[in-house]
């Protein structure tokens, strides 16, 4: 009924052929207007997301400049904290071994005045020869001719010569034995000054090492405050790398903490009720979670009142006294903490016992051996690891930090690709409004691709003799003719 | 500042707690009263009845009630009450009183003396009464019998309607009479008229004859 109105002829075809031409004639009489229409509908479009697209570069410079910001605030105060930790071992090993040095060497110059005197007292004094020797050569010297009294007294003489001899000989020989004695008592005083003197070596080379590591750093450091590509680079890639491992560790930390949970979460049903909720979770469930973060909490003071983590500057920036009060403080509440989870383990091993009995007891009515001989491993076991797993969740604190401050740069870089992934976008919707502009007006030519044909005809019909005459000119005519022509 | 701060603290507070649930008038637990049929040679299913009564004590939970009655002559009666129980919020507990409760069954079993007549609609009446007494969230009712009402002349009992919204009504191990045998529709009728009751009453009616599949009816 309704398609009827639009039946001009009884054949359908015909009379859609009819409309059909009519739609063209109207559709051409509008096509310089539909064509503009489209065009700058479309040049609207594309301009308006290209526009939109320039406006996220800003916003990405800004982002990229907070995350260079970010990256090198993060950089300096790291780099900051290694300096700072070296020069405390440089100040240490100055003050521990080093402080000592004057004593060293005054230990060192007292043991070379004994050597110095013991070499002294070791020197070899040639025996002086008795005085009376040259008066023995004199009368030596003087003919005997056979006189009995001039022999004796020469055989006398040569008598107490030997014996003077011999007894020079005797006194050498001992103070010879008292002067090796001396240089062998030398040689423990000679490896005492040789070993000083190698800890003294390898103190000043430890410190020549420290010396080469801080050296580096500091170069680091510079880099980083005059804020080089090469040190964003650099602390980019580290940040990526601790997201990762971070991340890993934080995982099997989680792993940790849900094998800690279960062993607390059944016991705890005997304190706080079994089937006592909270929205739609047990309050046993509850209490186990909160006791399971309030272990994850003491660990992360800890560690930041160990100055091994620096999530909070507050505990950081404490008086020594009250950081090592704190430590203490929160190192007592974990142990609590972590002897009450063993007393839950225990607790936990006695009740699913018991369930044991009572679910063997309402099945079949056998009654369940409370214990065989090696259901003391288990609650060992199970007591044992109620009582170590918060002090291995205490470590969580080391990767969490690394992960937070990660985390920063990890969010700034994936910030920057969203928003250069959104411009983009823009842009190439931007084209393809562009090209859709075209195409429609190509396909709305297509529609009156008769009326337009027809034109064409028309046109070359009337233009055609200008054509051949032009041809015919720009055969002939010097190139003036044909730019007068055109 | 601060108290401003305070103030906004509360009143957020005070939104959160005003925007949830009204404060529920029923407990959430689950509520369970078994009616065992003594009567005549019923009483030789005892056991059966026994295994379920332990299926039901193993799936029940601390703050589940259970209650385990006799359909005899009578049986709107609390003396019919074999026994009952409330579970204790500690699990421990409430595994001691399923050991008790199960010895208290144990003990009747041995000793019951077989019923002249079969009130199964007193009995209904009374796990009605005791269900809506703990008011729990969830109330099944388990009849153990082959619902075959034989009432003693004297006690009324045909125009009574039950008042049975939000309750399951489980017909559990219906064994099937000579007569049943003789003629079937007996049997269908019977249990359409037990079906008809309970739902007119507003309950959910079901016959169960696998014991295999009461675990089920727990767990859901």
């Amino acid at each position: 009924m309704s398609t009827d109105i639009f039946m001009i002829t009884p054949n359908p075809i015909v009379s859609g052929v009819i409309w059909f031409m009519v739609f063209a004639v109207f559709l051409y009489m509008a096509r310089d207007s539909a064509h503009k229409a489209i065009r700058s509908f479309s040049r609207v479009l594309n301009n308006g997301l290209r526009l939109s697209s320039r406006a996220l570069e800003p916003l990405e410079k800004r982002l990229a400049l907070r995350n260079r910001e970010v990256l090198l605030a993060a950089g300096r105060s790291e780099k900051e904290r290694k300096i700072e930790r070296e020069f405390e071992r440089v100040t240490s090993s100055v003050s521990k071994e080093l402080a000592d040095t004057p004593s060293l060497y005054r230990k060192i110059s007292e043991e070379l005045t004994k050597l110095e005197e013991d070499y002294k007292e070791s020197v070899e004094v040639p025996p002086s020869p008795p005085g009376w020797v040259n008066a023995v050569e004199a009368v030596a010297k003087i003919p005997s001719k056979g006189d009995p009294v001039v022999v004796d007294i020469l055989e006398d003489i040569h008598e107490s010569l030997v014996k003077a001899h011999n007894a020079t000989t005797e006194e050498y020989r001992n103070t010879r034995k008292e002067r090796h004695q001396l240089l062998k008592d030398m040689m423990p005083a000679w490896r005492r000054v040789l070993k000083t003197m190698e800890n003294a070596d390898k103190n000043v080379t430890s410190l020549l090492e420290r010396a080469k590591v801080i050296d580096r750093y500091m170069d680091e450091y510079e880099d980083i405050l005059n804020g080089t590509d090469r040190a964003v680079r650099m602390l980019s890639s580290s940040s990526f790398v601790q997201f990762f491992i971070s991340s890993f560790v934080l995982i099997f930390a989680f792993g940790v903490a849900m094998v800690n949970f279960h062993l607390i979460a059944r016991p705890m049903a005997e304190m706080v009720g079994g089937n006592t909720f909270i929205g739609v979770h047990k309050v046993s469930d509850i209490s186990a979670l909160f006791i399971l973060l309030l272990e994850i909490t003491m660990g992360l003071f800890l560690m930041e009142s160990l100055r091994v983590t620096s999530l909070f500057p507050i505990i950081g920036s404490m008086k020594d006294s009250m950081r090592i009060k704190m430590m203490w403080g929160t190192f007592a509440l974990l142990l609590s903490l972590a002897s009450i989870e063993a007393g839950l383990a225990y607790m936990r091993d006695l009740l699913m016992q018991d369930d044991l009995a009572t679910s063997a007891l309402l099945r079949d009515g056998s009654i369940v051996a409370g214990s065989t001989d090696f259901t003391w491993i288990t609650t060992v076991t199970q007591m044992g690891m109620g009582f170590i797993l918060p002090f291995a969740l205490v470590l969580v604190a080391i990767p969490l930090e690394s992960f937070v401050h990660s985390l920063r740069t990890v969010l700034g870089v994936a910030g920057i690709v969203a928003i250069r992934s959104v411009a983009f976008l823009l842009r190439l919707i931007g084209h393809g409004f562009h090209y859709l502009g075209s195409t429609m007006i190509h396909a709305y030519d297509l529609v009156i691709f008769a009326p337009l044909w027809i034109e064409q005809a028309i046109r070359n019909r009337s233009s055609g003799p200008k054509e051949v005459l032009a041809g015919d000119r720009r055969k002939v005519d010097p190139p003036e003719l044909v730019k007068e022509a055109s | 500042m601060r108290v401003r701060s305070f103030l906004f603290a509360l009143l957020v507070a005070v939104g959160v707690t005003s925007c949830s649930d009204e404060a529920p008038t029923t407990n959430p637990y689950h509520g369970v009263y078994m009616l065992i049929d003594t009567s005549g040679t019923y009483t030789k299913e005892l056991k059966k009845a026994q295994q379920i009564i332990n299926v039901a004590l193993s799936k029940l939970y601390p703050g589940d009630s259970f209650a385990v009655a006799r359909i005899d002559t009578g049986s709107f009666s609390e003396k019919d009450i074999v026994a009952k129980v409330t579970f204790d919020d500690r699990p421990s507990m409430a595994n001691h009183q399923k050991r008790l409760f199960k010895e208290q069954v144990d003990k009747f079993v041995k000793h019951v003396v077989p019923a002249k007549y079969t009130d199964i609609t007193g009995g209904l009446l009374q796990a009605i009464e005791f269900l809506n007494e703990k008011n729990t969230r969830k109330k099944t009712i388990l009849i153990f019998s082959d619902m075959k009402e034989d009432l003693e002349r004297g006690y009324v009992r045909n125009d009574i309607k039950f008042d049975l919204k939000n309750f399951d009504v489980i017909a559990l191990n219906v064994t099937k009479l000579n007569s049943d045998n003789i003629d079937p529709k007996e049997y269908m009728s019977r249990l359409d008229n037990w079906k008809f009751r309970v739902e007119s009453g507003g309950g959910n009616w079901r016959v169960s004859n696998d014991m295999d599949q009461l675990e089920k009816v727990f767990m859901e």
